[in-house]
């Protein structure tokens, strides 16, 4: 009844090569899109800037590491590392008067810059090792943050971002903050749609999968696998970029420290591994989830008279990143988006069920 | 050049190297009988901290009766952590369990100093603060004990190797289908070699949490840990040790010139830069097996 489908079947090459193959997907696309377009209008001040937009952004952040994790099948221990070179560098050069709309992208590059050298350096080794000197990378770029005056700005600074307009347009309130972050999100999360139809997205599938297979079938791994460093580094630091622009409005080293890295791989491998939709579902949990837990135990300690310590209250992030890590991994490895895509086929046929093949 | 203090600030660094590699060896051992880098580890030695300090100071049980009962639990939990999560994940790629790893790792930060309290907490060994003097340099009594204490664990290690149980550990480390081929219980080493990473914990997190109190920064250990397995060589003993003595010098003479010229704070990026250069260098580590897959 709601797909009023009996299957998934395409006539055409062109309805194979589709992004959204199901007529229903596309109109509920466009009415997330539409949604999310009218959202200031609909929802408080509060709600906007307190909970949508940094969810978008998380999102962004997300969809960027996915590329390299789940796409690419890379693991990165320091991926706030390089969202806080994206964030610093645009802000100083905002701030010493470049343009946005370029100081966007010259942050990115910088950022897959640094964050190609340290994908160079281990990514000759595999595994375990590029875990490992991703969490050096993150050691070292927070130390040089806080220990370079020119940086940060003195230890223990804060750096106020400048006021910044785009395409003409200054970004000085709450909705033109949303929209610039709606439309980096996007901007982002179609590039990664397109990702997987690409001869760079298949390359990087075959290297996630086996990557002496993908060698024998001459797809040239080191590069693909530099290449995935450097696209990932470079969307991540433009994330930072507007986390710190649209979000914070100030940078500090504290907004980027390996706790946000390991909050960004829960996303991912919460939500699952190369997967969009699961990367929007996979921020949302991971940033949602502690705020609601700790209201609950809050409200749950008022009204029952229990004694939950504020001790345990200030663990439950920790507690709730570690055991849905170790969960998912454990027992739905494909995360969220294997949820989400068990429910849909359960509907797509719905309540003609023996129409399934399988 | 002021010797005495260059050898006051080397003695200390070796005593405080050989306490970073009784936290490696946990990850020595268990990466070599199964070839999984344990990123738990340093949330391990703060457990162990932990519960020594909450039997010890908490329930007034005698220390070193407390540190017996610690060893079983730590042992006990080891085993069950392999039992319960990391056999479900063999055959799976190696970043899945890493990340595994990395998320119980997570798991036991929160859940620990949640159920055991944040604040700092004391753990009293017994030792007297004031340090020992020989010929003009200062050396701190914990650190010397904790560093008697770290190679007594590795000779230990080394004899337990030589009897009947570590030659089955060797023999698994060296091929896991050949051990099942004659018959060795592969699953079951591994898990030993857990219950024995538990157990090294333990101790690591007594005689840090002696030196620095008891909080969760323990498990901040586990980059020290990891620097010292990695500059090693992941799957060798003796290389621990080396590496341990080697990085706790480099870490405390490097900082003890440099610091005065930039401003301070270098001692935290050493273990990084140990690790960064090693693997650019030779990701095999000092006395590694060369049979890292290169791409």
């Amino acid at each position: 009844m709601y797909y009023r489908l009996a299957g998934v079947y395409r006539t055409s090459y062109a309805g194979d090569r589709a992004i959204l193959k199901i007529p229903a997907e596309r109109w509920q696309v466009a009415g997330l899109f539409a949604a999310a377009l009218a959202s200031p209008f609909l929802v408080s001040n509060l709600y906007l800037t307190g909970y949508l937009l940094p969810w978008l952004i998380w999102s962004m952040a997300a969809l960027s590491l996915n590329l390299l994790v789940g796409w690419a099948g890379q693991i990165h221990l320091g991926y706030a590392a390089v969202m806080a070179i994206g964030a610093y560098s645009a802000t100083h050069m905002v701030r010493a008067g470049v343009p946005f709309e370029a100081a966007i992208v010259l942050c990115g590059v910088l950022s897959a810059g640094i964050g190609l050298v340290f994908g160079f350096a281990s990514l000759r080794v595999k595994g375990l090792y590029l875990a490992v000197s991703t969490l050096a990378m993150q050691y070292l770029v927070d130390w040089t943050i806080n220990h370079v005056p020119a940086i940060s700005g003195g230890s223990q600074a804060t750096l106020q971002v400048p006021s910044f307009t785009v395409l003409w347009i200054p970004i000085d309130n709450d909705f033109a903050r949303y929209y610039l972050a709606l439309f980096g999100c996007a901007a982002v999360a179609v590039f990664l749609l397109n990702v997987r139809r690409t001869a760079f997205g298949r390359a990087l599938a075959a290297v996630r999968e086996k990557d002496y297979a993908a060698a024998v079938l001459g797809v040239n791994t080191f590069y693909f696998k530099l290449m995935a460093f450097w696209v990932s580094s470079m969307l991540g630091g433009m994330a930072g970029a507007l986390l710190a622009f649209c979000y914070y409005r100030a940078v500090t080293p504290e907004q980027f420290h390996l706790d946000v890295s390991i909050q960004l791989l829960a996303m991912v491998i919460v939500g699952g591994l190369a997967s969009v939709i699961g990367s929007f579902l996979g921020a949302a949990l991971v940033f949602f989830a502690p705020i609601v837990l700790n209201n609950g135990a809050g409200a749950l300690a008022g009204g029952l008279g229990l004694q939950i310590g504020g001790e345990l209250r200030s663990q439950i992030p920790l507690i709730l990143y570690g055991g849905l890590i170790a969960g998912f991994l454990l027992f739905e490895p494909l995360g969220l988006a294997k949820i989400w895509d068990n429910i849909r086929n359960y509907f797509l046929v719905w309540p003609f069920r023996h129409t399934r093949h399988s | 050049m002021d010797w005495a203090l260059f050898g006051e600030l080397a003695i200390n660094g070796a005593l405080t190297g050989l306490m970073y590699a009784l936290c490696a060896l946990g990850l020595v051992l268990i990466y070599k009988t199964s070839g999984v880098a344990n990123l738990a580890q340093g949330a391990l030695v703060m457990t162990g901290g932990y519960l020594v300090a909450w039997l010890a100071m908490g329930l007034g049980i005698p220390l070193p009766l407390a540190i017996l009962v610690g060893l079983a639990c730590l042992f006990l939990m080891g085993f069950l952590i392999e039992r319960l999560a990391l056999r479900t994940m063999i055959g799976q790629p190696a970043i899945m369990i890493v990340m595994l790893t990395l998320g119980l790792e997570i798991l036991l930060r929160g859940l620990v100093p949640a159920l055991g309290g944040s604040n700092l907490r004391r753990l009293d060994l017994g030792i007297p603060a004031k340090p020992l003097i020989v010929a003009d340099m200062f050396i701190n009594r914990a650190y010397l004990f904790g560093g008697a204490v770290a190679l007594v664990a590795f000779a230990l290690a080394g004899l337990f190797f030589a009897s009947r149980r570590g030659v089955i550990l060797r023999a698994v480390s060296d091929d896991q289908p050949a051990s099942w081929a004659v018959g060795i219980r592969v699953e079951g080493a591994i898990a030993l070699s857990w219950g024995l990473a538990g157990m090294v914990a333990l101790l690591a997190g007594v005689l840090w949490g002696s030196v620095q109190g008891v909080d969760w920064t323990l498990s901040l250990l586990l980059v020290k840990a990891l620097a010292v397995a990695i500059l090693g060589g992941l799957d060798s003993i003796p290389g621990a040790l080396v590496a341990g003595l080697a990085l706790g010098v480099a870490e405390s003479v490097i900082p003890g010139y440099i610091d005065p010229l930039v401003g301070g704070g270098t001692r935290d990026v050493v273990a990084s830069l140990a690790i960064l250069l090693t693997t650019i260098a030779r990701p095999q580590g000092l006395f590694g097996r060369e049979h890292i897959e290169r791409i």
